[in-house]
């Protein structure tokens, strides 16, 4: 029987449309504006000023902070304006829009594509070139990698699982990147192995993947420690708590991190990342987009350079259907709609989902009659319905000891609901209020 | 039978009145003692229950009055000042006396006049409509049109307008309690001094993005050209980031402001039409003096 989480999940329609079109280059864009906050934690600082040439890979924000990242220029050209810019989130943020002209990039960048296995650099050298090299999660969450590298005193760390699972329907960046880029993955994994001091290593995949089983498989013969691990097919097991149980049985506790269990959890595409940053020297300015829909002529997996609009990627892929009721930065489940087709592409940018009026309009919403769905598909163990009562009567006090912050935003429960309530909606919000409860508590 | 029915009588009319006498002597014991101001006073408020002075409902609010000795920083908002007189007079203190104030809506980017460029079909409240994104529209500061205002105010005194989109608040029942103001995820809704027959001026925007911005967002922005900034003989007017704000406590009302506006985003409310020949003397006047300005 394959291994998957213990409590809760969901399985929707995988809709894997773009799964067997190999990864293309997206063509340059005119110009592409980088927004100088792509990560959690504190935004970048801005090094560049109106009227700068910049290259490829040159370092254009500086991080502020320990959780922060660096961020580099995806192009070359000029830098036009520092101006507020609608992203992702769905607000105005400062980008750094840069014209394009040609595509000359930084000469430190080894641009060969030639396999380079061997690595001198001892775990501190490793951790600080992934911090300089501005490299977040991939997975969407872009959290800082080298945060998560970084272990304080006193945790010990046995092992490295590696997140292929890509849990959300039609996404299939992940997949696409396992399927061409393995041994560039694995020669990844092993550098983060050496920065952790662990040596094992689990790779997690989900069972709708086998030609990425069988060919991971088959690769790390040649790599010690490292494993394969099939999982059933069962959302959100992608999350770093689920996938954490899954693959070696331990319980991440409430308000805890993986490492309090002797775990760190890092996605395929920041694998590839790291190898790139450390063997290549070349800085996260790229990343792999699935653009994809029902819709879509053409669902495709392209390589895109931050900070492109999303208006190229959907021409790439056939155009803009005359039907489109929603366009989602993100799968289905997490993602976000946008709001203009200007918004450019983040480091947390794993797809580009194109829905019908008809699929994407919500149900409209009826009385909760605690029917418990909610409850029964919770993979953290909490009780939706309960938790939107009381950000409704705003009980900030009940609400923490509900156990809100222990949500990881799934979407599981809303997607159940029978009765079409926005039960995530409502938790965001409660979360967002009560983490500041605990922030103000903490001063 | 009718022993029957006599002993039931009997038996239970003693147990009443058994229960009763032990009911009196343990009421007796236990009596809490409060001060009977509390009731007084309590019974002077006006018992909307609406938390608009930071009390839980008037009764809180009357305990907390009745402990403090000095009750200066209380404020009934909706009893206003001849509440607050009543109360003093019971308590034999000193209230405050305020101008009373009114709510008012800064935001006039109706359907007509800030077009809708997408659909929001989420969660039907502005506090979660706005920890998802920027709005329907091009202003991200401005009304989002799904009335958390409307739904807590306990006076029936804001309602939504379906043509415009944008909330509008009844004078005569707004109290002041202040309860729209907090519900309002992007803070377009203030308090402001309440002027004589509810004569209002007022800069009916929110929006700190650029002129261009601005204008591009919604056709009744203010745009920060600062043209009534110069024009006010009160300086009741600031110019910042980009949004003039008119000060209600210097200004006089004399319009001057909202004839410079070139957005039309200062609003005049309930002032009598103005005389055609007057107008226009002021408006040649006004030119006169911009003309000098720009020579």
């Amino acid at each position: 029987m394959l291994k998957t989480f213990a409590k809760g999940g969901v399985h929707p329609a995988e809709c894997k449309y773009s799964e067997d079109n190999a990864i293309e280059n997206l063509p340059l864009p005119k110009t592409v504006s980088i927004p100088i906050s792509q990560h959690i934690g504190a935004p970048a600082k801005a090094i560049v000023a109106k009227g700068d040439k910049v290259k490829v890979g040159d370092k254009i924000a500086e991080s502020s902070g320990f959780v922060s990242a660096n961020i580099h220029s995806s192009v070359s050209g000029t830098v036009v304006k520092i101006d507020d810019i609608l992203d992702s989130t769905g607000y105005k943020r400062p980008c750094i829009v840069i014209d394009v002209e040609g595509d000359e990039w930084n000469e430190t960048i080894d641009r060969s594509t030639e396999l380079k296995k061997e690595f001198k650099l001892t775990d501190k050298e490793i951790i600080a070139k992934i911090n300089q090299s501005g490299i977040v999660g991939l997975g969407g969450a872009t959290f800082p990698s080298h945060v998560k590298l970084s272990i304080p005193d006193g945790k010990k760390i046995n092992v490295l699982i590696i997140n292929g699972v890509e849990c959300e329907p039609y996404l299939t960046s992940d997949h696409r990147l396992m399927v061409e880029k393995a041994e560039e993955m694995l020669v990844g994994i092993q550098i983060l192995m050496k920065a952790l001091s662990v040596n094992r290593a689990l790779i997690g995949i989900e069972n709708n993947k086998p030609d990425a089983i069988a060919h991971l498989t088959n690769l790390v013969k040649n790599y010690p420690g490292i494993e394969v691990h099939a999982l059933k097919v069962q959302y959100p097991q992608g999350g770093e708590k689920q996938l954490i149980k899954a693959l070696i049985h331990r319980e991440v506790p409430s308000g805890g991190l993986p490492l309090d269990v002797g775990a760190v959890v890092h996605n395929v595409g920041t694998a590839f990342a790291v190898y790139e940053a450390v063997q290549k020297n070349k800085p996260l300015f790229e990343r792999v987009v699935t653009v994809t829909g029902q819709l879509v002529s053409k669902p495709s997996n392209l390589l895109v350079r931050i900070g492109t609009p999303i208006t190229n990627l959907i021409e790439a892929a056939g155009g803009l259907p005359e039907d489109t009721g929603k366009i989602i930065n993100g799968g289905p489940m997490m993602g976000k709609a946008i709001n203009s087709l200007e918004v450019p592409v983040t480091k947390g940018t794993s797809g580009i989902l194109i829905m019908s009026d008809g699929e994407s309009r919500r149900k409209k919403e009826a009385t909760c009659i605690r029917c418990a769905k909610c409850v029964s598909v919770c993979p953290q163990g909490l009780e939706p319905y309960l938790l939107i009562k009381q950000v409704q009567l705003e009980k900030n006090d009940n609400l923490e000891q509900s156990g809100v912050m222990d949500c990881i935003e799934c979407g599981s429960c809303s997607f159940t609901c029978p009765a079409g309530l926005p039960l995530l909606d409502y938790i965001r919000l409660g979360k967002s209020r009560v983490s500041k409860i605990i922030r103000s508590r903490k001063q | 039978m009718s022993t029957t029915l006599l002993f039931t009588i009997i038996s239970l009319s003693a147990l009443g009145a058994i229960s009763a006498i032990i009911l009196y002597f343990v009421a007796q014991k236990f009596k809490v003692y409060e001060d009977p101001r509390i009731d007084l006073v309590t019974e002077a408020l006006p018992v909307a229950n609406c938390g608009g002075c930071g009390y839980p409902g008037c009764r809180g609010m009357a305990e907390a009055m009745v402990k403090a000795d000095d009750i200066s920083t209380f404020y009934c908002p909706v009893g206003g000042n001849e509440v607050m007189a009543t109360v003093a007079k019971i308590l034999g203190k000193e209230a405050i006396v305020k101008d009373p104030l009114v709510a008012v809506v800064r935001c006039s980017g109706s359907f007509s006049k800030r077009p809708r460029l997408n659909e929001y079909d989420g969660a039907a409240t502005c506090i979660i409509s706005s920890s998802l994104y920027s709005g329907e529209t091009g202003c991200q500061y401005g009304c989002l049109g799904l009335g958390d205002c409307v739904a807590v105010c306990k006076f029936d005194a804001i309602y939504m307008d379906f043509e415009t989109g944008l909330p509008v608040v009844i004078d005569k029942n707004c109290t002041a309690c202040g309860a729209c103001v907090k519900a309002c995820p992007n803070k377009i809704i203030e308090l402001r001094k309440k002027h004589k027959k509810d004569l209002k001026i007022y800069v009916s925007c929110v929006n700190k993005d650029k002129g261009g911005i601005a204008r591009k967002a919604c056709e009744v922005a203010c745009i920060g050209c600062g043209k009534c900034v110069k024009i006010c003989p009160y300086e009741a007017i600031t110019l910042e980031n980009n949004l003039a704000y008119i000060d209600p406590n210097k200004c006089k009302l004399c319009r001057k402001c909202v004839e410079v506006c070139p957005t039309s985003a200062i609003l005049e409310i309930n002032f009598p039409p103005r005389k055609e020949k007057e107008s226009n003397a002021e408006n040649i006047e006004t030119s006169k003096t911009s003309e000098k300005e720009n020579e």
